[in-house]
């Protein structure tokens, strides 16, 4: 029986597995499915990683090597070429090579760092004919940087997640023309800064609220009907455009990849397709964690890294507790934990993580009224990290928690975007104010201080075109009067 | 007044920067930001990052970057500086592949290891 198991040698298994063996776990194994570790970093080959962890700018095989040297220097094992068939709930690994044929492995505890797949065309429906020269953003972004295939010479990009940006500009670069990206949405799916270095740098059209109608052409793609959407996402008559394209590139979203945790029983929830999670990253079940693309699509590796570190650590203090014989348990017991759910309000669409611990000990303790729960509690309970997305776009502010319908913390932001992840850090004497009060809910919302609740979300009717200028450059908003 | 978006790192500040009053910056939460938003307005700058063959390799395209960033302007034409360069593995990080490219001095270099197969 090994210590630990990694599914996926990306940058959340890399990152875990390298914490994992800093706090302590000797006998650990990665399995990756690819050639190599390092796993959808190796065809990141823009920059702008590790501006967070490393401070400074690296593309992404360079963040990869940075994890894969660090590894190098330690004795953790990595499986490459192999393939995870099954988990088990008592963490049994049904793996298989074809160095090694079919193996049966067993771990005290398990990471899943299997990341994401890409949404395709099957997932979001388009009509029209089946030809060759429709990819998925990211699969195309292999071709071209790794195998060295340019997809096609006339390229329209439907979505306007980041890989689908970054492509935009690749396949410039490469000397293909993109004609434009097509967003469904009122806003773009990627960072700021891709549409402007990506899409402005390079004149390239987006189009917010239209989407692609019809795909045409056989055995190749000839070309897309684009169309504008209403509110309700419905192409509006009347408006459809023809664009003569050879290639389509999908960029419309990442699945997080959880059919091995599903079938080890895992709970999903169904709001970030990945699973459920404990401030410590811990699934619901026991010794099974996860972090990175698995638990919910982040914008920045750095993010996974840091999720990954916490992940590795939290197996690591399982693990030590798993192998101490006295039974001197570290981690009480289920039935002495109180679970604390994170519920979304109005205008967050999903929390990670989504469950948070607290010993009952200390629950018992609070209804006894301690005077300074800073103090005594300070080595028992920790300020919890928590990360989530917004569902619509708002202007100046805030972030609201609450218990019980009472707002207890707030934080100031000056604009939040669906496409960006935020982070909040719940204090300890929040929690311990939920203990007190005796629930088991804590609620985070957003609120637009401008308009006094929603959305500063009229730009359905809004397109957005990247225009360059000379010297200043800026997404200028064409309104359409119709 | 020009507004632009910082690109500097994806927290996208959203700048002001004033070419009458020496390109003053506002709006960046980073020292990065006013950096950026000055060169930006004077002399905009660029890092690629592209790809050059590689025989001998497990994939047939090597990684590659400027060493610093170049002139916007440039882009183009430093990109045909890789048209004919094929490299053998194998290869370390950080090798130069295109030497002061279009007399920037800036180099190509790659950005990942390559063993030979």
């Amino acid at each position: 029986m090994h210590d630990l198991i990694v599914i996926g040698g990306g940058p959340a298994g890399l990152a875990a597995a390298l914490s994992a063996w800093e706090n302590g776990i000797r006998d650990i194994v990665i399995v990756e499915r690819d050639k190599e570790l390092g796993g959808i970093l190796n065809q990141c080959i823009h920059n702008g990683f590790g501006l967070h962890y490393f401070k400074e700018e690296l593309t992404g095989p360079e963040y990869a090597s940075r994890f894969i040297d660090m590894l190098n220097d330690t004795s953790v094992k990595v499986k490459l070429d192999t393939m995870v068939l099954e988990l088990t709930p008592d963490k049994e690994l049904h793996i298989v090579s074809s160095a090694s044929g079919y193996e049966i492995l067993k771990a005290k505890a398990v990471i899943l760092a299997m990341g994401c797949r890409e949404r395709t065309r099957g997932a979001i429906g388009i009509p029209g004919t089946r030809p060759s020269g429709i990819f998925t953003a990211g699969a195309a972004q292999r071709y071209v940087n790794m195998e060295g295939y340019l997809v096609g010479k006339k390229v329209v990009i439907l979505g306007s997640g980041d890989i689908g940006l970054i492509m935009a500009r690749r396949l410039t670069l490469e000397g293909a023309e993109v004609l434009a990206c097509v967003e469904i949405m009122p806003y773009p799916g990627g960072l700021t800064r891709n549409i402007v270095q990506c899409l402005q740098d390079f004149n390239i059209p987006l189009y917010l609220s239209h989407t692609i109608t019809k795909i045409h052409g056989s055995p190749r793609v000839e070309g897309v009907t684009i169309a504008k959407v209403d509110g309700q996402r419905k192409p509006v008559p009347g408006t459809e455009q023809y664009l003569e394209c050879d290639t389509v590139l999908l960029s419309v979203g990442l699945i997080p990849e959880n059919e091995l945790s599903r079938k080890a029983g895992i709970e999903i929830d169904r709001r970030t397709g990945g699973p459920v999670v404990y401030e410590n990253l811990e699934t619901s079940v026991e010794g099974i964690f996860a972090c990175g693309n698995v638990v919910h699509v982040h914008d920045l590796v750095d993010y996974v890294t840091n999720e990954s570190l916490k992940a590795g650590k939290s197996a690591a203090e399982y693990i030590l507790n798993f192998n101490d014989p006295t039974g001197n348990s570290v981690s009480p017991e289920h039935s002495d934990i109180s679970d604390i759910r994170l519920v979304n309000g109005v205008g967050v669409s999903y929390t990670v993580p989504q469950l948070i611990r607290i010993p009952k000990n200390l629950m018992v303790n609070s209804s006894l009224s301690i005077s300074d729960p800073d103090i005594e509690l300070s080595d028992q309970l920790q300020d919890v990290e928590v990360f989530f997305r917004v569902n619509r776009k708002f202007g100046r502010s805030r972030i609201g928690v609450s218990l019980a319908g009472n707002e207890l913390a707030r934080f100031r932001r000056e604009r939040l975007a669906p496409g960006e992840m935020e982070k909040i850090r719940l204090p300890k004497s929040l929690l311990m104010k939920c203990l007190q009060l005796g629930l088991s809910e804590i609620e985070i919302y957003a609120v637009d201080e401008m308009t006094g609740q929603a959305s500063a979300d009229n730009a359905n009717e809004t397109k957005i075109t990247a225009v360059s200028q000379d010297s200043a450059r800026r997404i200028q908003i064409i309104r359409q009067d119709r | 007044m020009t507004e632009l978006i910082c690109i500097v790192c994806p927290r996208g500040c959203h700048l002001q920067v004033d070419p009458e009053n020496g390109c003053r910056v506002r709006g960046n939460q980073c020292p990065r930001g006013e950096t950026y938003g000055r060169d930006e307005l004077i002399n905009p700058t660029r890092m690629i990052t592209s790809t050059v063959r590689i025989k001998g390799a497990m994939y047939p395209r090597c990684p590659v970057k400027t060493s610093a960033p170049i002139p916007k302007h440039l882009i183009s034409e430093a990109m045909k500086a890789l048209d004919g360069i094929t490299l053998n593995a194998p290869v370390k990080c950080g090798q130069v592949v295109v030497e002061n490219v279009c007399g920037t001095g800036v180099s190509f270099i790659t950005t990942r290891d390559m063993q030979q197969l």
